[in-house]
């Protein structure tokens, strides 16, 4: 394999891991100020936090492994919806506490297997940013299942409310687990896991907790791809839009 | 300021004195003027624990609602360092009522019953949080002028005769002044930016100068019952010294930064030391206090959706909690029996 070849995987990867961190943040941030109570305004506000950070990293070291001269705030704010590469998961809007939950809770027992294989990866870069992201997404993952298995485990309303949310969001969790030539050649380099590797223990979280939760993981019907490859559904162009608002009105300008 | 609707008139001349024992307030009053912290068990006139519950309350109140309009702007920041810093502010901003609510449970109200006074109308909060964030600018300005008032009135009340009000208020005037200058970096950037930034720096300033000014409530002569609460040490400066310093440290500010202050009548006493300043609208802080300005419905309708919508979410909570509960005494039960 070329240095060239794993070079743009690497960037490849970066954008993915990064734009899912920014896409779901931005979501999460939606909320500010509109929770269902005031703790978990907090709560939410952190875990934006958290996300938005780690999707800093990642595309800022997307933008240094390009060499290409594109920072963060460019990745960020001058790439179209088909140059976005997150999960379609992230990209689903909050519709109610939760859907916002379920989506959460979904991803991050995803992205904790991912960075605890990732704190080891081959290359230091990836392995430092991983190293950094894992101790949160843990605390992430922890409050999405507590209020996963509340919500389930609570009345009727909210048990159906989140039956809905799994059932509406599963579509879109297979895409997690697939490879392309960015995910193999950097598995063969040592750089990441083998996504499918990740299924297991995703599974292993995601039905112990709707176990307690009263609930069961749904059967996928219409499974849906495509995020990571830059085919997103309606709701991104309309997340973009509203981020990228300033950027785009107002080119060239510093803030 | 967070609080002006105390002072507004007709406001408050209902606060009743009931349980009065001369001896005990002469006790008091003696250890208030000696500096002594006054502590929720401690003994406390009516009046006084009136006062502060009211306070206190509608300062969370303000935090709270204070998150809606710099809200507005979280999915908008122009970068990813503006965006974490103007989340992690208004987040901020949230843990300051809860703290500002903590404080008052000491006076024995709780939270749900404050909470339900903002939702229904009844709380007061500052009349600033009901002027609309129309530009990016809006959110630097806020930060300079908003924050930089509220450090003027706040920093006193960390001195505070109340132990938990006083306490609270150092951690939130520490957190203050950092949103302070990281709003008057924002607007720095833009006053040095493009010609259209400039003129968005400035068109923010016009907004909000007048609105800043009013957050000190009603000057000294309409104030309701500033003399008691000096006496009390809740308050430590009238509202026209506290409007005074703050014009004092904002003109000059303004003019490092280019931006003209939207008052002709502003100009600098050499002999004073002080800025005199124009006559402030009192019609239209009535008017917006009174529930009339341009954003309150809108306000009071997002923290009621915002409530309503969680209802469902806080009811899940309890019931799952009381599940525990059930779950884990019939296991004790259970337990109790296998031992004997
Ligand atoms: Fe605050
Ligand atoms: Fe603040």
């Amino acid at each position: 394999m070329t240095d060239d070849t794993l070079r743009s995987a690497l960037v490849d990867y970066a954008l993915r891991l990064g734009d899912t961190s920014l896409v779901l943040g931005h979501r999460l941030s939606e909320w500010c100020g509109h929770a269902p109570e005031l703790e978990e305004d907090l709560a939410l506000a952190n875990m934006a936090l958290d996300l938005v950070g780690h999707a800093r990293m990642w595309l800022a070291f997307a933008g240094e492994t390009e060499g290409k001269g594109r920072d963060e705030d460019r990745l960020a704010y001058h790439r179209d919806g088909f140059d976005y590469r997150n999960h379609l998961l992230v990209e689903q809007p909050n519709r109610d506490f939760g859907h916002t939950i379920a989506r959460q809770f979904l991803h991050d027992a995803w992205s904790v297997g991912l960075y605890e294989r990732l704190a080891s990866s081959a290359n230091p870069e990836v392995a430092g940013i991983a190293a950094k992201a894992v101790k949160e997404v843990r605390y992430h993952l922890r409050h999405s299942g507590e209020w996963v298995v509340r919500l389930g485990d609570g009345t009727e309303k909210s048990r159906a409310i989140m039956a809905d949310a799994f059932d509406r969001l599963s579509r879109y969790t297979d895409e997690m687990f697939e490879a392309d030539g960015v995910e193999r050649t950097l598995t063969a380099a040592g750089i990441a896991p083998d996504p499918e590797e990740l299924r297991a223990g995703w599974e292993a979280r995601v039905d112990a907790v709707l176990a307690e939760a009263t609930l069961s993981r749904p059967a996928i019907h219409g499974r849906q791809t495509g995020g990571r490859s830059g085919r997103h559904t309606e709701h991104l162009g309309h997340l973009l839009a509203e981020m990228q608002f300033l950027q785009r009105a107002y080119p060239g300008a510093t803030w | 300021m967070y609080t002006q609707g105390l002072d507004a008139k007709p406001a408050d001349n209902t606060i009743p004195f009931n349980r009065t024992d001369p001896e005990l307030e002469r006790r008091f009053q003696e250890r208030v003027d000696a500096e002594e912290k006054i502590e929720p068990r401690d003994w406390m006139p009516d009046g006084y624990r009136r006062t502060l519950v009211r306070q206190i309350s509608q300062h969370a109140h303000s935090e709270i609602v204070g998150m809606l309009p710099e809200g507005n702007w979280i999915t908008r920041a122009p970068t990813l360092r503006r965006k974490i810093a103007l989340l992690a502010k208004v987040q901020d901003e949230g843990g300051h009522g809860l703290y500002l609510y903590s404080a008052a449970e000491t006076l024995g109200v709780s939270r749900d019953e404050l909470v339900e006074q903002l939702l229904s109308g009844k709380a007061k909060y500052s009349s600033i949080f009901n002027y609309p964030t129309l530009t990016w600018a809006d959110i630097g300005t806020i930060g300079w002028l908003v924050d930089g008032a509220a450090i003027m009135n706040q920093v006193p009340l960390c001195r505070c005769s109340y132990g938990p009000y006083a306490r609270a208020m150092i951690r939130i005037c520490r957190e203050e002044s950092f949103h302070q200058r990281q709003g008057y970096e924002i607007v720095m950037t833009l006053a040095q930016g493009t010609p259209e930034q400039k003129r968005m720096a400035q068109d923010s300033l016009d907004r909000w100068w007048w609105p800043a000014l009013m957050m000190f409530g009603p000057s000294d002569d309409a104030s309701a019952h500033s003399a008691q609460n000096m006496r009390w040490k809740i308050k430590r400066f009238s509202n026209d010294e506290l409007r005074q310093k703050f014009v004092d440290a904002t003109v000059p500010q303004a003019e490092y930064l280019g931006l003209t202050i939207p008052d002709p009548d502003l100009r600098f006493n050499a002999e004073t030391g002080h800025y005199e300043f124009g006559t402030i609208d009192w019609s239209e802080f009535e008017r917006v206090l009174k529930g009339d300005g341009p954003c309150n419905r809108e306000r009071l309708e997002a923290r009621n959706k915002a409530w309503d919508d969680g209802a469902w979410v806080r009811e899940a909570a309890l019931a799952h909690a009381r599940k525990r509960e059930s779950r884990a005494a019939a296991q004790n039960q259970a337990g109790a029996r296998g031992r004997a």
